[in-house]
């Protein structure tokens, strides 16, 4: 039996969901401070600027991505992407010199988590803020 | 600047505790659904915490 086609979803224009989402990177929450989502937005800055922070009085290390084996790559490159996906969090603590070495210690190794986390978090943040600027969630 | 000394209960707790927020909020469509599947997802945290624990207590010998 023929399964149905699900109806396609019209493309949203570019520019309807761009700044949304541009903004939800730069910065925590301002995706849905934009679209005058204040409670959530602030909410959500808070929980994810709150992690960053706290990640670095943890003194967690930033990743930079390496070449060599696969798993050093995967690593590597996955935690620079989390890390960077903080937006200004992470860029204006690389442009005041943070640059904490890998050190052992569970307090360190949890800053670590919590840095990448925060980033992760916000792409999250950031998937909901194109839902909502692209009409597909309230 | 401050430096944060946390043992590993309270790290995870205050990890448990930002991503539970940042889950509801993002998943949920009414207040009412975020603030019951925040305190879920935290309880679920907290659960998994005790359990490992204790597995790893055991498994330790």
């Amino acid at each position: 039996m023929a399964k149905e086609k699900e109806p396609k979803q019209p493309t949203v224009p570019f520019g309807a969901w761009a700044p949304a989402v541009g903004l939800a990177w730069l910065i925590p929450g301002g995706g849905h401070l934009l679209l005058k989502r204040t409670g959530r937005g602030v909410l959500l800055m808070l929980a994810i600027t709150g992690m960053f922070l706290c990640g670095l009085m943890m003194r967690g290390a930033m990743f930079q991505p390496q070449s060599g084996d696969i798993l050093t790559i995967l690593i590597n490159t996955g935690g620079f992407i989390g890390d960077v996906a903080s937006g200004i969090l992470y860029l204006l603590s690389s442009w005041l010199g943070y640059a904490q070495p890998d050190v052992a210690g569970h307090v360190h190794d949890y800053g670590t988590k919590f840095l990448v986390t925060a980033g992760l978090l916000n792409i999250l943040a950031m998937v909901d803020a194109f839902e909502i600027a692209s009409g597909r969630k309230d | 600047m401050f430096k944060m000394n946390l043992s590993h209960f309270e790290a995870a707790l205050l990890f448990a505790l930002f991503t539970s927020v940042v889950l509801a909020v993002v998943t949920k469509r009414t207040d009412r659904d975020r603030l019951h599947y925040g305190v879920y997802t935290f309880a679920c945290f907290v659960v998994a915490l005790f359990g490992l624990g204790w597995l790893m207590y055991f498994g330790h010998g």
